[in-house]
């Protein structure tokens, strides 16, 4: 039977900041082991930073670089700007996924392929699949440049 | 890499040091290939400090593999990044489904195996769910999976609604997000990779290719799958 070696959802403090891995649904019939690697940790930004700034402004006028998140695929960095207290652009230093092509897919005609509005599931799932690490760094660039803002 | 690792075994089978040789591989592929390690194989290669007749196996290999999804996808994968090579869009893929292989070669056969959202799965069936590029508490899909990997590749959501576009996005930027089936989980990551950056055409390229189901997401929340995406989905 395998054993967890770290709490899940907490962050180890050893490692320093981790991103919390968040569960979805019950443990399955036997072991999970979850580890953070201490190198590359993605720290936890404050969740309130992006939504809700008052008409009276929450942040100091001025534009505000952000520090350079990893995403994995590459880098990612942002630039406020805040004008009249409030977050009028942003703007990306850094993206992943930049490339230089400039070939074309040949597309035939293709068949029509079905299409559906996506609706929130409400399953217990052993995992989930997705563009996880590009948010975080997104997040981290983000609240470091409006951590200056403040 | 700086992201969780997750192996799931069910039963009593797994012994600790079957975690610890997935861990410990796991490691040494990043290691080799984290682009941020000051002292790793990729970083010394691209400061060119390597002889390129010097390099490990395993790179060699990664540059091998990485050749032949640069000419199957049309370009749109590359792991050319100006003058330094980045070859994680397929390394993280091609290191999940090697440490799978030490699963099976432990006669572990039911496992479930991850690492930032990249999965493989033997055994099972084992219920995974598609996270909602725009809500990323959210499930919007919930599969059915036995014997095959899933990756998803994707952007953050531009759920900040002002913000000016100086610079001239790619087509990466046309779709929130893609997540591909494939016979094991190397198959779907370098081909989730290329089909982001190919943006709305992506899906209609996994379409084409054999053994490639597909699932995308586009800025509306508009989702356009593949024709044999249906049979890996559970209903609510």
């Amino acid at each position: 039977m395998a054993t967890s070696t770290l709490p899940i959802g907490q962050t180890p403090s050893a490692l320093g900041t981790a991103p919390s891995i968040r569960r979805f649904g019950d443990d399955e019939d036997g072991g999970r082991t979850i580890s953070t690697p201490a190198s590359q940790v993605v720290s936890t930004p404050s969740p309130t930073l992006i939504t809700n700034t008052t008409s009276s402004g929450k942040y100091k006028n001025g534009t505000y670089t952000g520090s350079v998140a990893d995403a994995f695929y590459g880098n990612i960095q942002v630039q406020v700007t805040i004008s009249g207290g409030q977050i009028t652009d942003v703007t990306f230093l850094q993206y992943p996924n930049d490339r230089q092509t400039s070939i074309e897919i040949n597309s035939q005609a293709m068949p029509l392929l079905k299409q559906e509005t996506i609706q929130a599931q409400s399953a217990n799932v052993a995992g989930v699949s997705g563009a996880s690490q590009s948010s975080a760094a997104f997040i981290q660039s983000l609240s470091s440049a409006l951590g200056q803002a403040i | 890499m700086g992201m969780p690792v997750i192996i799931d075994i069910p039963g009593k089978k797994a012994k600790e040091e079957i975690f610890r040789k997935v861990f410990d591989y796991l490691s040494s592929i990043d290691e080799k290939f984290s682009t941020y390690k000051k002292d790793s194989e990729i970083t010394k290669f691209n400061e060119g400090k390597i002889d390129k007749k010097k390099i490990s196996p395993e790179m060699g290999e990664v540059l091998k593999l990485s050749k032949g999804t640069k000419k199957l996808t049309h370009g749109y994968f590359d792991i050319e990044k100006g003058k330094k090579i980045d070859p994680s869009g397929l390394v993280k893929g091609w290191a999940i489904h090697n440490a799978a292989k030490i699963l099976i070669k432990n006669k572990i056969l039911n496992f479930y195996l991850e690492v930032g959202g990249d999965i493989e799965v033997m055994g099972g069936p084992w219920k995974i769910g598609i996270r909602n590029p725009f809500k990323k508490n959210e499930i919007i899909k919930v599969l059915s999976l036995r014997n095959c990997g899933v990756a998803t590749s994707g952007t953050y959501e531009r759920g900040l609604h002002i913000y000016n576009p100086k610079r001239n996005y790619e087509k990466a930027d046309e779709i929130a997000s893609i997540t591909v089936i494939g016979p094991n989980v190397y198959e779907a990551d370098r081909f989730a990779t290329a089909a982001f950056a190919m943006g709305i055409a992506g899906i209609d390229f996994i379409e084409k290719q054999e053994g490639l189901e597909g699932y995308m997401i586009d800025k509306e929340g508009i989702a356009t799958m593949t024709r044999g995406f249906k049979k890996y989905a559970r209903p609510n």
